[in-house]
């Protein structure tokens, strides 16, 4: 049987419509920390426009963005703010760890600073570059949204695969295991405290 | 104040064996004090010889440092508000007693300065209005710029919960 | 300013309705990651207590672990508004160290960028401050001149802003052409610029009203809390380490040093304006004077590493580059401390370093000006609005990574 529809109608899964309207219009929230988010200003200034890929709305209230943008090194006094900051981020959302120290720790492998967000918070797109140039970031963006447009479902059930739940890193099991206990703290050194 | 009129006033006030007064190649004053007396040197040095801006408080483990025979130095930078001139005032201490006196009620400005060697190295500053930790989480523990302790930590950094996919 | 203000009203104390707003460390005025922890009745702030360390990498420790050419990458990172004067300032300092007199052209050269880095450091401090109190166009022309800066900095050295230009004796490459022509181009441009971003400012009623008479520090509190650069002059306490104690080249020019007396935001605002275009002024003579000749220092003081031209085609530059390069032989360094320090967009930039006679750090600590000067925050804040915070912040020009290290 011939179905006709008229011109200005178009036939298409829900699936991929709600993927085109999200991927289009990604609010970020930049939790920049040090460098990149001076590159992640230049982004959305005059001279990048970050706009031109839909993504120039920069929210910092979590509850009204759906891209995470980690630009800087994260240590471990900012970590917590980092998890509750994602935590109250609303379904669907994405982060892009931007340069070389959110990625992995970049040259800061020191006591304090920790060694990749990854470990830590589930990480969409990575950025190298230290700090990276606005051009990576665009691409990035335009990388996430194809991302957005390929796997998107209505849902969020893509979310919910085996291969998501899955611990990016190899580099996992140096990582403390949830369930064990907290190491003890190390002894303060007496005649000394406050 | 040139080098000679500072060596006389020091030793009006202090006596000629408390401290030792020298300078570098580049022609930087260091002057070495008993921390005992710390104190009344600042204070002096403020009052009669002009050097009224304290302009660093920092600290030297000297744990791994060839031919030491102290364990910390404690350095006192001081400037004046009109000049470049400059006087490294420094003091030593040693473990088990690791404690100074405040320069808070001469300079304000040392509060930070102070809480920071405090953080880092773990010298308590007495008659300081709020020593805690300035930098690190207040449950931190172990002081990570003395030479004892390793760069990468003790696996503080890896110490916090994952959050999955699943969770968020 | 009425000093009434200062306190807070006694029958407040015992009020129960005083709030505690927690500002921070997530917040689009700080800039950072800075915490503030206000105390606050209606919008009055009784109590404004920071708290630091959102960022705190370790600087200091990774000072002892690299070299002394290895470790200005670090300070690229450490204030990343104007990272050239940072590198000026180790380098300096390690020079100091060792002994080493640079070049004269490598001076002037030197002195060209920690002046450009001033500028593009107090552009952002300026257009952020108009930014965070509502004026967003002198923002958007501020930052526009930074990516010219951006621009003259790629041509130097490849990079935009994490510059590592300087080595220990000199410089990674000789400035070319290229970049001097587009250093006079800026020259040329920026007045028009400033001149704008003034006239946006300096009589703009909603600007002026939020930062005069803000934050004021008078010229003893200044002196008793440690302020140095433009906090320092804007309150009256003429210390300018360029005129006091010339460094690299700045003996050679005529220029002046920007002072107030009133203290206050706006003062502190007018301050860094005017010591732009003194920037201006300084980078012109330097650009009109510039010595030919080598920028690094011979090759026989083994300190630098020589061209690879020397090293493919002599015997002295192929041991010259071993000396350096080898893990055990490097440059020696006396066993002495050091402290060096020069004027840095913020203030007082200073390295003390300790070392133990090898080719690394025993100990590299920065004086940073950014945490003395956040240190007086809470003085600044009492009796104020909380609209007032970020005035007050963007006038101080906190820069975490400078503060936390």
């Amino acid at each position: 049987m011939d179905v006709s529809v008229p011109e200005n109608v178009m036939v298409t899964k829900l699936d991929s419509l709600a993927s085109w309207c999200r991927k289009n219009s990604l609010w970020p929230m930049p939790f920049a920390t040090a460098c990149c988010g001076i590159e992640l200003m230049a982004t959305g200034a005059s001279k990048h426009d970050v706009a031109r890929f839909g993504a120039e709305v920069f929210r910092f209230s979590p509850r009204q963005c759906d891209l995470m943008i980690v630009a800087g090194r994260v240590v471990m006094k900012m970590l917590p703010v980092l998890q509750r900051i994602w935590l109250q981020m609303p379904e669907p959302k994405w982060c892009i760890s931007m340069g070389a120290c959110a990625s992995t720790g970049g040259v800061f492998d020191t006591y304090s600073v920790v060694q990749g967000i990854d470990r830590f918070i589930p990480v969409d797109m990575y950025v190298p570059g230290c700090p990276p140039r606005p051009e990576q970031l665009i691409q990035a963006i335009i990388d996430l949204q194809d991302k957005i447009q390929r796997e998107g479902t209505l849902m969020g059930k893509e979310f919910q695969t085996e291969a998501r739940q899955r611990p990016k890193r190899a580099l996992l099991d140096i990582v403390t295991p949830q369930s064990a206990p907290r190491p003890e703290p190390l002894p303060i050194i007496p005649n000394v405290g406050v | 104040m040139d080098a000679n009129a500072l060596k006389q006033a020091l030793q009006q006030r202090f006596g000629e064996l408390a401290w030792q007064y020298s300078e570098s190649r580049r022609g930087e004053r260091r002057l070495v004090i008993p921390a005992g007396q710390l104190l009344s040197y600042l204070e002096f040095l403020r009052s009669d010889c002009g050097f009224d801006a304290l302009l660093d408080i920092t600290c030297v483990d000297y744990l791994h440092y060839r031919g030491a025979k102290d364990r910390f130095g404690l350095v006192y930078l001081l400037g004046t508000s009109t000049s470049g001139e400059r006087l490294v005032l420094r003091c030593y201490l040693n473990e088990p007693n690791l404690k100074i006196a405040s320069a808070v009620p001469l300079w304000e400005g040392a509060n930070w300065l102070e809480r920071e060697v405090f953080d880092m190295f773990g010298i308590a500053f007495e008659g300081h209005p709020d020593l805690r930790r300035v930098l690190l989480p207040e449950e931190f523990a172990g002081f990570p710029l003395r030479k004892d302790y390793p760069l990468r930590g003790r696996g503080e950094r890896h110490n916090f919960e994952r959050i999955s996919r699943n969770q968020s | 300013m009425a000093s009434g203000l200062l306190e807070p009203p006694a029958s407040a104390i015992d009020q129960e309705y005083r709030w505690t707003l927690n500002f921070g460390p997530q917040h689009p005025a700080t800039h950072t990651t800075l915490r503030i922890l206000l105390q606050i009745e209606g919008e009055r702030v009784l109590d404004a207590r920071p708290d630091i360390g959102y960022l705190h990498s370790g600087f200091e420790k990774i000072g002892e672990h690299l070299n002394y050419n290895q470790y200005v990458t670090v300070t690229d990172r450490m204030n990343y508004i104007s990272p050239l004067a940072n590198n000026i300032a180790w380098h300096s300092a390690v020079e100091n160290l060792l002994g080493i007199d640079v070049p004269l052209r490598c001076k002037y050269i030197r002195t060209i960028l920690a002046e450009l880095a001033r500028i593009s450091d107090h552009l952002l401090c300026n257009g952020a401050c108009a930014l965070d109190t509502g004026a967003f166009t002198a923002f958007l022309y501020a930052f526009n001149q930074r990516e010219e800066l951006y621009q003259i900095f790629e041509t130097l050295c490849g990079a935009r802003f994490t510059t590592s230009y300087t080595r220990v004796g000199g410089l990674m490459y000789d400035a070319t052409p290229k970049f001097i022509e587009q250093v006079r181009q800026f020259v040329k441009n920026f007045p028009k610029v400033h001149a704008d971003v003034c006239r946006l400012l300096n009589r703009n009623r909603i600007f002026v009203e939020r930062t005069k008479g803000i934050g004021v520090l008078t010229k003893a509190e200044a002196i008793s809390r440690c302020a140095t650069g433009p906090v320092a002059r804007a309150s009256g306490v003429t210390r300018d380490l360029r005129k006091d104690s010339p460094y690299l080249a700045y003996g050679d020019f005529d220029f002046n040093v920007i002072c107030s007396t009133d203290g206050d935001c706006f003062h502190r605002y007018l301050v860094r304006m005017d010591e732009m275009l003194e920037s201006l002024r300084i980078i012109e003579q330097a650009l009109e004077n510039l010595p030919p000749g080598p920028v690094n220092v011979p090759m026989a003081d083994r300190a630098i590493l020589p061209d690879k031209s020397r090293v493919y085609n002599t015997i002295e530059g192929l041991i010259t580059h071993f000396e350096v390069v080898m893990t055990n032989r490097g440059f020696q360094s006396p066993r002495d401390e050091c402290y060096t320090a020069i004027e840095a967009p913020n203030g007082e930039l200073g390295f003390y370093i300790v070392s133990d006679g090898s080719e690394t750090a025993y100990r590299a600590r920065c004086r940073p000006p950014s945490f003395i000067h956040f240190a007086m925050f809470s003085h600044l804040m009492k009796g104020h609005q909380v609209s007032d915070i970020v005035a007050v912040l963007g006038s101080l020009n906190v820069i975490a990574a400078e503060l936390d290290r």
